[in-house]
């Protein structure tokens, strides 16, 4: 029997994964509140410190691959930046980053009676990764002379008295690429600028280092640094959807792994025996 | 001459980046904004060099008839496509582009990463065993960290799966990625200085350092 279970067919799998995914966002079954981690809290106290008008940077620096996660976490970032009456500039070294944006802030934007170009702007993507990170720190409206749609910056109210990094409260970057080095090596640490940022699961690891050296003020981690995000700010959305397919999929791989140790023990066993 | 120039171009620009960071000059910052500029024109023509070689890559393909080549014609399309409505009607919201944006590469691509899912599902099934020591601790801390990364774990009492994990990722994750943050670090300080003093050439082409 055990023999059998080790090689069954592979498509079982599947469907029990696609079934676990899928149901929860059927039946909008959310998992129970969870503790938040110090570095989702740091974050969110961050934001809450700054003074109302206060520029915040958000950086879009993923595709459509990174969505699932870092999408509910920009969600949940823009609500808060805007309901705390800060500017919101939406910048990308991702050229899908724009179109992430303009998908995340536009429509909050609405919902919260807040103007484009009075109290946020999606200011696009520059070429040349690591360079408009640089420029941005001497200069923000020479790196970016004009906004996604096209209008002069010079002429945008929310980009009144803005020149550099210093005059930015906080950058996030939500990246699914390693964007987060870059804007550590040539925002933070020669500008002094404060930075957090957002990563998908796979990626986190690489950032808890900057995290404990304090070149990161705060660092949402997959899903979960989503949904913790939801949680601070009192507004479930898909972060806590998305957790709640993650969990029982967790569990399901879990319980896979565990059949597949004892299948290949017990066959072990038998074989041994056998000889 | 053909190696000397760029050699002596690639000495000037490393030297002055390097000297700029330590004179706060205004004169110089000027210069080094100037230089910031160039340096993006330049990174937008990687973008031209990118599009030649995809370009070729596909058109040798079609042309050779090689396994797969319709996959080229639908890169070459979708290309056209995207540079026709990007060119001519912009790429701001609500214009054409974007909503082939959104509703072509946007599902695409999510539909190519979601399969990961069902894949490291499988593989961990048929993989995930505890054949060794090393194989077992492995296996037991991904279990941990798995379970730890859901609030359902929250729920078993007794055991804090989050806090150890958190504690995973912060002492003895941080502690082999900061050895290797290290190395590589140097290595590029290596690099670099290798470059600017032209000992490095291997990026000038024809293969080889100095």
């Amino acid at each position: 029997m055990w023999e059998k279970l080790l090689y069954f067919d592979r498509r079982i799998i599947f469907v029990l994964i696609g079934l676990v995914v899928i149901i929860p966002f059927l039946t909008g079954w959310m998992v129970p509140h969870g503790q938040i981690t110090p570095s989702t809290q740091n974050l969110y106290n961050e934001i809450e410190s700054l003074e109302p008008g206060t520029p915040v940077m958000l950086v879009f620096d993923y595709g459509p691959s990174g969505m699932p996660e870092l999408h509910p976490m920009a969600t949940a970032l823009t609500h808060h930046i805007l309901s705390r009456d800060l500017r919101l500039l939406g910048v990308a070294i991702v050229v899908t980053g724009p179109s992430m944006c303009q998908d995340v802030v536009a429509p909050l934007a609405e919902e919260l009676h807040k103007v484009e170009g009075v109290d946020w702007v999606n200011l696009g993507w520059k070429p040349g990764g690591v360079v408009p990170i640089t420029q941005m720190g001497e200069n923000i409206k020479r790196t970016y002379p004009s906004d996604f749609q096209g209008r002069p910056t010079n002429e945008l109210e929310v980009m009144a008295g803005i020149r550099d990094y210093q005059d930015i409260g906080l950058i996030i970057d939500l990246a699914s690429g390693n964007a987060p080095g870059a804007w550590i090596a040539y925002a933070h640490d020669p500008y002094k600028v404060k930075l957090a940022t957002g990563v998908t699961g796979v990626m986190a690891i690489d950032y808890y280092v900057y995290l404990q050296t304090g070149q990161l003020c705060g660092l949402l981690n997959g899903l979960r640094g989503a949904a913790e995000y939801e949680q601070l700010i009192g507004k479930k959305g898909f972060g806590f959807l998305g957790m709640s397919s993650q969990s029982v999929a967790h569990l399901v791989i879990i319980f896979f792994v565990i059949i597949g140790n004892i299948g290949y023990f017990t066959v072990r066993r038998s074989r041994q025996r056998s000889e | 001459m053909r190696l000397q120039i760029p050699i002596a171009i690639g000495f000037v620009a490393g030297m002055f980046m390097f000297v700029q960071f330590f004179i706060p000059h205004q004169m110089i910052k000027a210069s080094f904004e100037d230089a910031l500029d160039w340096a993006i024109i330049i990174g937008a023509f990687a973008l031209v060099l990118g599009l030649g070689s995809l370009f070729r890559t596909h058109i040798d393909k079609i042309r050779h008839r090689r396994e797969g080549f319709s996959y080229s014609f639908v890169t070459l399309i979708s290309f056209a496509v995207m540079f026709f409505f990007g060119i001519f009607y912009k790429t701001a919201p609500h214009t054409t582009f974007d909503w082939l944006f959104m509703n072509v590469q946007v599902p695409l691509e999510a539909t190519m990463f979601s399969l990961l899912a069902f894949f490291i599902a499988s593989a961990a099934y048929r993989t995930f065993r505890a054949r060794s020591v090393e194989a077992t601790l492995l296996l037991s801390v991904a279990i941990i960290v798995m379970l730890g990364r859901v609030p359902i774990s929250d729920k078993i009492p007794y055991l804090n799966l989050h806090e150890i994990t958190e504690w995973l990722m912060m002492v003895p994750t941080v502690a082999a990625k900061r050895g290797i943050l290290l190395g590589v670090a140097l290595g590029a300080v290596a690099t670099s200085l290798r470059i600017i003093l032209g000992l490095e050439r291997s990026h000038l082409g024809g293969g080889g350092g100095g």
